[in-house]
């Protein structure tokens, strides 16, 4: 070693260190999203790891002091934009109770319909992800055609696709349409086939198991510790799930089973993220069934004064002209309040915390965004495990970079 | 299996007595103001009580108050009970010039970003923990962004007055 150092111009210390600094990120393509990590290797050994985060971070809550309530919806989107109907849902029930809107039934019913179709759409993408890092790609793009059948749906719903913006505080902007029932009901009588395929091409799968199972495992304990929330939490073996823990949107009417995992790693995550896939479109079917006894047009509750009325009424009725221009001017009364409310989002619990001062906007707005929370755990799951388990570990989190640097 | 707030308010009052205050219920989650060196004691309690449980950190912000004078940043924790399905909200009241809290870091690895995150946003300094740097913003920034003095949009432009409807031209 004396030698070496005598020819060889190295800098300070860099024969002594017999680790290599390898920067994994922050636009790797197999990070899906914006995320480095500082890895220190032994040979393909991972010794240590410090993820860097931040790189899309777009002060969304420093917007939302200036903005009206309505206009926070579309920045909820961009949190989870995996599943943008569920932080939509989330937020838009947190100002509900605030200002102590009781929802109609079928509203209720609408709204799990679509928060479990988002589940479905952000599950299918994280579970045949893990199959691409694993290196069966075949899954991925197959689920990938009924994950577009979810996105007609939104589409058919409110006209957008990816960042929703869906729902008003009290309802729907519309009513669902024939085409939105029948869009949901293809879906639900095409989606199973396809689920039970893709589960037999991965659950059972030699290679994957090897790949994932065993592989980024965590105790109860320790994912409590660190503030782990859904599929993750429940692969580690808690049953904790906010629609069962704090019923919200009549989620108390339908009949459902938590999945839970043991070892709560790879192999359980994707196990658990299956299981819910098919409690989801029970929950859908079932809530379809309970759809048929209500009044069909019913798509939101009466609050003149936070739902926006109808066009043609604000051209012909005062009452509508001056609820019209209150709300759009920002000039209606939010009470004041102080308020925390979660859902169970597609990776965790997701939480607002509202302050209202009495203003158009909030005085302070606070996202609890379940990822950020979970991937300091990171660096200990990947702890002595491979390069390339790494990849598969930040996949099977559900990690998404825009719900993270918020 | 039915832990009340009035009987965490009990059992609190109970160990710490005059060190809090300000008891409500906004929304039927307990809600409660503690002397600002008193945080950890009051966390650990928490978290060590057989009957109370509070083990479950599920958030760590802050919120800037600039007319309360002398205490004008809250750091506002959110815990929960797993078992009994509880929450409660605990309430730190600071002064902007010397914003000192002690790190929720060894009872919950949770808090480590959560602390950081907050000290990013409001410069609350959280003595003891292990790597208190900024985590959203870049290193080099030198200021605390979602402090209310801080305003979104550049006060200065006349084209975007929103005095009749927003809340004028300073937050």
């Amino acid at each position: 070693m004396l030698d070496q150092k005598l020819h060889v111009k190295l800098p300070e210390g860099s024969i002594e260190k017999d680790t290599t600094t390898l920067n994994l990120g922050p636009t790797h393509p197999a990070t899906h999203g914006v995320f480095q990590n500082i890895l220190e290797i032994d040979g393909e050994r991972i010794v240590s790891a410090v993820p860097t985060v931040g790189y899309i971070h777009r002060a969304f809550e420093k917007i939302a002091e200036r903005r009206p309530y309505y206009q926070i919806t579309p920045l909820t989107d961009r949190l989870n934009y995996c599943s943008a109907p569920i932080n939509n849902m989330g937020w838009l029930m947190t100002v509900e109770k605030l200002l102590g809107i009781e929802t109609p039934k079928r509203v209720d019913y609408l709204r799990v319909i679509i928060m479990e179709l988002a589940r479905i759409a952000d599950h299918l993408i994280c579970s045949s992800v893990m199959g691409v890092d694993t290196g069966a790609l075949t899954g991925f793009v197959y689920v990938m055609t009924y994950r577009e059948l979810i996105y007609e749906i939104y589409e058919e719903i409110c006209g957008s696709r990816l960042t929703t913006n869906i729902g008003r505080i009290g309802g729907f902007e519309r009513n669902f349409t024939p085409a939105a029932f029948a869009k949901i009901q293809r879906f639900l009588d095409e989606y199973p086939a396809v689920l039970k395929e893709f589960e037999t091409l991965l659950t059972r799968n030699r290679i994957f198991m090897d790949r994932t199972q065993g592989v980024g495992g965590i105790s109860a304990e320790r994912a409590l510790n660190y503030g782990f929330t859904g599929p993750n939490l429940r692969a580690a073996g808690v049953d904790y799930d906010l629609r069962v823990a704090n019923p919200y949107c009549s989620y108390e009417d339908f009949d459902f089973s938590i999945p839970v995992g043991t070892t709560g790693d790879c192999y359980d995550r994707f196990q658990v993220r299956n299981a819910e896939m098919w409690e989801s479109i029970s929950i859908i079917r079932q809530a379809m069934e309970k759809l048929k006894g209500l009044p069909e047009d019913v798509y939101h509750a009466d609050v003149p004064a936070y739902y926006l009325p109808d066009k043609k009424d604000v051209y012909t009725k005062m009452e509508a002209l001056i609820y019209h221009f209150k709300i759009v001017m920002g000039e209606t009364d939010i009470l004041p309040g102080e308020i925390y409310n979660a859902v169970e989002g597609a990776n965790g619990e997701l939480g607002f915390y509202l302050i209202s001062d009495g203003g158009r906007s909030p005085y302070r707005l606070h996202f609890r965004r379940p990822c950020f929370i979970y991937y300091q755990a990171y660096p200990e799951l990947i702890k002595g495990s491979m390069l390339s388990d790494a990849i598969v570990v930040m996949s099977s989190l559900n990690l998404i970079a825009g719900e993270l640097d918020a | 299996m039915s832990l009340t707030n009035e009987r965490i308010q009990q059992r609190l009052t109970e160990k710490f007595g005059e060190a809090l205050t300000g008891f409500e219920e906004p929304f039927g989650m307990l809600t409660f103001t503690a002397e600002k060196d008193s945080n950890l004691k009051i966390m650990q309690f928490l978290f060590d009580d057989e009957e109370l449980r509070f083990r479950f950190l599920t958030d760590v912000t802050a919120v800037h108050y600039p007319e309360r004078k002398n205490e004008e940043l809250a750091v506002v924790y959110h815990l929960h009970n797993l078992q009994d399905n509880v929450r409660l909200r605990l309430k730190i009241f600071v002064p902007v010039a010397s914003p000192k809290v002690f790190t929720a870091t060894k009872l919950y690895e949770s808090a480590n970003w959560m602390e950081r995150e907050t000290y990013d946003f409001y410069g609350i300094e959280f003595v003891g923990h292990p790597n208190l740097i900024r985590v959203l913003n870049v290193d080099e920034m030198t200021y605390f962004p979602m402090r209310k003095e801080f305003p979104l949009e550049d006060a200065s432009r006349i084209d975007k007055d929103d005095e009749m409807f927003g809340r004028g031209g300073t937050i």
